[in-house]
């Protein structure tokens, strides 16, 4: 290894990460506050109100990055789980212990906002449709992964069994992704995607762009604010 | 092989072969996570008979007809038609030519008789001037 590039397992050691943790999380925390302010100013008085929804459509600006982090931090947590039960590395299970609770906030804030949406829009707060329900599954997963981390006394092999249940539950990721192209669903398909331009007025677009990478960085910050937690309780 | 890297290559199968569990049960369910039926689906008798199940498509332009607390409206997916017969309040967003998802049964008289009426919203969102703005268009392009 050059000595120039990052000395990744010099920061896979809790003691040296510990310090990096809390610059990280000042930082990212600081960044999220300024872009989320920036990010509801937008949605909430410069984008126009839609042609269909009215205002209610606004909750797109919660629903929709929160949405998106839902699966994201699920899919970097069993990241987290396998390296550490590939690699045995300490830090790795404490990491994924500390996405698991902001995950799971996501999951039910994006099915809160939504039941929210969908009582003015579609006329029901809850429907058994695939996405809706999968992304209840993905919910359940975060609740299920924690407890059974609370379950087991010993730390090692609490990461160990939560890691099989992170790894398994991440199947269910790409199924809420891909529901409302694979089945007929009540919720609508997505408007955002990477592979053709977004069918959505472009104020609209920023302001919910702006609010995922405030999301984004909240979620790093707290990550690391759990994690130099975890390490003083576990290390100590 | 490091013992490390052996543990790597089993995590890494075994979500390829969970992967591929998953991919087989939701196969073998398709039918039944299909939230709604269309009317090209009815037409073919894929729709279950004598039993409750959801249509959706687009209100048909024009065919909403209101007598007192009941609704006829047609449900098309611009191949086939399915009349529904609805008596109850419509969601806000229930439009003529917008998305719905009905839950009824299927009258032997082809009718079907909704007893749940839900808007479905599509994926675009667009200010009330740029909407303005495509029906426009969309008026001239027919008229020409």
């Amino acid at each position: 290894m050059t000595a120039s590039s990052i000395r990744w397992f010099w920061y896979a050691s809790p003691q040296t990460f510990f310090p990096l943790a809390g610059t990280i999380a000042r930082w990212c925390g600081l960044a999220a506050a300024l872009l989320a302010a920036a990010g509801l100013y937008v949605g909430l008085f410069i984008a126009p109100t839609d042609a269909q929804q009215g205002e209610a459509y606004r909750i797109i600006f919660i629903h929709v990055p929160a949405a998106w982090m839902s699966m994201f931090l699920y899919v970097v947590m069993a990241c987290w789980a396998a390296l550490g039960l590939a690699f045995n590395t300490r830090l790795s299970g404490m990491m994924a212990s500390a996405i698991a609770p902001t995950g799971a906030l996501f999951t039910f804030i994006a099915l809160w906002t939504g039941s929210l949406w969908g009582k003015p829009t579609w006329g029901t707060w809850w429907v058994w449709d695939a996405r809706l329900t999968s992304e209840l599954i993905l919910l359940f997963l975060y609740f299920g992964f924690m407890a059974l981390q609370a379950a087991i006394d010993d730390p090692r092999r609490a990461d160990r069994a939560g890691a099989v249940l992170a790894i398994v539950g991440v199947v269910n990721v790409p199924i809420i992704y891909y529901s409302v192209k694979w089945w007929n669903t009540l919720h609508q398909g997505a408007s955002v995607s990477l592979t053709r331009a977004p069918s959505m007025a472009a104020t609209m677009l920023t302001g919910m762009l702006l609010m995922a990478l405030a999301f984004w960085l909240y979620s790093i910050a707290v990550t690391m604010v759990r994690v130099r937690c975890i390490i003083k309780e576990r290390e100590a | 092989m490091k013992p490390r890297h052996k543990r790597l290559a089993a995590i890494a199968l075994g979500v390829a072969a969970l992967g591929i569990a998953a991919a087989l049960v939701l196969a073998a369910f398709e039918k039944n996570l299909v939230f709604f039926f269309t009317p090209s689906q009815i037409a073919a008798n894929e729709a279950p008979q004598g039993r409750t199940f959801r249509i959706g498509g687009m209100v048909l332009a024009g065919s909403v007809k209101r007598e007192g607390v009941e609704v006829r409206f047609v449900v098309t997916d611009t191949a086939k038609e399915i009349p529904v017969l609805y008596r109850g309040a419509l969601p806000d967003l229930f439009r003529e030519g917008k998305g719905v998802v009905a839950q009824g049964q299927l009258g032997p008289d082809g009718v079907f008789r909704a007893r749940e009426v839900l808007a479905k919203h599509d994926e675009n969102y667009m200010p009330p001037e740029a909407a303005h703005a495509v029906e426009q268009a969309q008026k001239t392009l027919q008229t020409k």
